[in-house]
């Protein structure tokens, strides 16, 4: 089973003009939520550890277990929808901290920063009270980061600091080697503070990590996190986003390289009228898992999200995963969202798994709808490049490179854009094609 | 003025049935300024004429020869063929995803000719060019033949002839899946490249519908992967009356 080439194409658009089948002005249809005696209340509906208690039933993405707390996630056993394309044996522990043993106490990635004057880079304890201000963890190996860290790094952006292109500020996180180690970071854009602030993952690592990008009223924050570890590395991340009322994020996950890469960004809304970007870009080698889970979970109103993810495979068991959970809750009215996953398979023996999901629980929206689609670059295509007159391996690259290019362009750090390119580049080297 | 020669070329595919013979001996030779058409049922070769002398790794040539000026096409790959002047319009062409057209014309353009075309002229071109083809300008951002319509792609594959200004070119089947308004955007995009001059033309087309528009000097009839009848339009004229099937029952009685 190498040539697992999963082909598939869903388009679907949910436009408020006219009634959405099943949806009043009100919202959808539906009886009281989960009666005590229904198949999905009582016992059957699980309540959250923090916040409401009011069931929801598994199956939507509100009803995930969220906690600080390792000891109230249960083990993984792979069965479970967020596990299930996760090859748990190549996790290297991570998924199984706490049980028999298992400790999380490597050192953490060494952290060189790089910062324009203003913004503040800090190494602070796990006591500190910003920690936690913007994220929880919605699963085991993010929950047992959290409860294992010894200390955070916090970048702050000053209220009102003005940052662009030119003043970026880079955090450089070089893996320590491959004891399994826990890492924290906060990014902090204060009340209308605009910048970028880049992530740059290198070295060896066995790292589970999380990621909280907290973005105050009216901020305009652009984050980059670039994973280009070692061949060996294996890295969990859980990124939280939470706007702040009137705010832009910006969010560029780019996965490279690594052994077992799985990077889970959330978005959530503290206010109205907040807009988040959510944009991707994986280059998936042989043997090579690079898995990308999105929530945005829209519950304030008129708030807008837009996914865009891309990736290229190629090689014997390079597997790609994207899944985009987008939850839209009664009370968010005006909601405009859409997220798109594309993947291009340039070889036999790749597989890409694409699975968008939309939850809403209104009517009331401006828009919401996916597209994913997985395309193959195969030999027809290029003989047609070649009979351009175009050489085999510039034709290769000319795809990949414009394929990609969709979301390298987006991130408007030239520096950045033009490393990316490269790694890109480097990566359609190595292989023999 | 250039010839490309084709000499008793016997072709074959490999099926899952063994190897099959396609072509069974075809000479012809072009000369620059000449139209010929190549006409013929389905599954005569004709198709497979023109992806052999483009170099399609699918088909095996077993013996004869093609030669553009001398030099040995056969032994030159895909993209080389292109480079020495040779242009094929596919009957389907294939869709490229992440490629823009405007990328893609540039990139061939710059393949075809070893530099860079200059960039102000090259953009007034690709307009024109593209405007005589009826071609909406948002085209030229759309990804090569992605969600192209039959017609978008074959318009596109005679812009790309006007474009690319090749030596010879082999239009296959360019004609088939056209309604009328497209057949003649389309000929009308063929007769200029004619005319600019320097051009040596194999028209490959299973009707004759297209022969009104561009008109052949010499017309070839393939049946069963060689040539049964060579002539002038005449040719062409009688194939509309009659069809193909005195050759096919020609073919029947040796059988």
């Amino acid at each position: 089973m190498t040539e697992l080439t999963q082909e598939q194409e869903t388009e679907s658009k949910i436009w408020s003009q006219g009634f959405i089948k099943g949806m009043t002005e009100e919202g959808e249809s539906l009886s009281e939520i989960n009666p005590e005696s229904g198949p999905l209340g009582g016992n059957a509906a699980k309540a959250h550890s923090h916040g409401a208690g009011a069931g929801v039933p598994d199956s939507s993405r509100a009803g995930r277990l969220t906690s600080y707390k390792l000891a109230d996630f249960p083990a993984i056993t792979g069965r479970e929808e967020d596990w299930r394309f996760t090859p748990l044996k190549r996790l290297r522990g991570l998924d199984r901290v706490g049980i028999k043993g298992m400790e999380l106490n490597g050192a953490a990635p060494l952290v060189e920063a790089s910062a324009p004057e203003g913004v503040t880079v800090e190494t602070v304890g796990r006591d500190d009270a910003r920690i936690g201000s913007a994220g929880i963890p919605e699963d085991r190996v993010a929950a047992a980061a959290w409860e294992n860290f010894s200390e955070a790094t916090i970048v702050t952006l000053p209220a009102e600091f003005v940052g662009n292109a030119d003043n970026v500020t880079t955090l450089t996180l070089t893996g320590q080697g491959d004891t399994p180690a826990a890492s924290h970071i906060l990014v902090h854009a204060k009340k209308f503070a605009t910048g970028v602030v880049v992530l740059d993952h290198r070295g060896t690592a066995v790292l589970s990590e999380n990621v909280e990008v907290l973005v105050e009223d009216g901020a305009d924050l652009t984050v980059v996190s670039i994973q280009d570890w070692n061949d060996d590395a294996v890295h969990a991340s859980a990124q939280h986003v939470m706007a702040g009322r009137d705010s832009k994020v910006k969010h560029v996950v780019v996965n490279l390289g690594g052994d077992l890469l799985r990077t889970t960004p959330t978005a959530r809304y503290s206010g109205t009228g907040a807009e988040v970007e959510m944009y991707g870009l994986y280059f998936a080698d042989a043997g090579q898992h690079l898995e990308q889970r999105l929530f945005v979970d829209h519950s304030t109103k008129n708030c807008k999200s837009r996914v865009t993810y891309k990736g290229a495979l190629q090689g014997d068991n390079a597997h790609a995963v994207w899944i985009g959970d987008v939850l839209i809750r009664k009370q968010a009215e005006g909601t405009d969202s859409y997220e798109m996953n594309r993947n291009l398979i340039l070889t036999q023996g790749a597989r890409a798994d694409s699975v968008p999901n939309l939850e809403i629980e209104t009517g009331m929206i401006e828009g919401a709808g996916h597209a994913s689609a997985t395309g193959r670059f195969d030999d027809e295509q290029l003989f047609y490049l070649q009979t351009r007159g175009i050489a085999e391996d510039v034709a290769r690259r000319l795809v990949v490179r414009g394929f990609l290019n969709e979301v390298i362009q987006q991130i408007k750090v030239p520096a950045l854009e033009e490393r990316l390119r490269d790694s890109v580049e480097r990566e359609l080297e190595s292989s023999a094609l | 003025m250039s010839t490309l020669e084709i000499k008793d070329l016997h072709v074959s595919i490999e099926t899952e049935q063994g190897i099959k013979p396609i072509l069974k001996g075809v000479s012809l030779t072009i000369n620059t300024g000449e139209t010929h058409a190549i006409m013929g049922p389905n599954g005569s070769g004709k198709s497979t004429l023109a992806s052999t002398i483009a170099g399609h790794p699918r088909y095996t040539v077993d013996s004869g020869s093609i030669t553009l000026d001398g030099e040995n096409v056969l032994e030159m790959s895909v993209d080389e063929r292109a480079r020495a002047g040779l242009f094929l319009a596919m009957q389907y062409p294939v869709e490229i995803p992440g490629v823009t057209m405007t990328n893609f014309l540039r990139t061939a353009k710059t393949a075809i000719d070893g530099e860079a075309p200059k960039l102000r002229t090259w953009t007034k071109d690709v307009k024109a060019a593209m405007a005589q083809l009826r071609i909406e300008p948002e085209f030229a951002e759309r990804n090569v033949n992605e969600g192209f319509s039959g017609g978008e792609k074959k318009r596109h594959e005679i812009l790309q002839l006007e474009l690319l200004r090749p030596k010879f070119a082999v239009l296959d089947e360019t004609d088939s899946g056209l309604d009328v308004d497209a057949l003649k955007i389309v000929s009308e995009g063929v007769n200029r490249a004619i005319h600019a001059g320097g051009l040596g033309t194999l028209l490959i087309t299973h009707y004759t519908r297209i022969l009104r528009y561009i008109k052949p000097q010499f017309v070839h009839v393939f049946v069963d992967g060689t040539i049964a009848e060579q002539g002038g339009p005449e040719l062409a004229d009688r194939l509309e009356e009659e069809g193909y099937d005195r050759y096919l029952v020609a073919e029947t009685a040796t059988a």
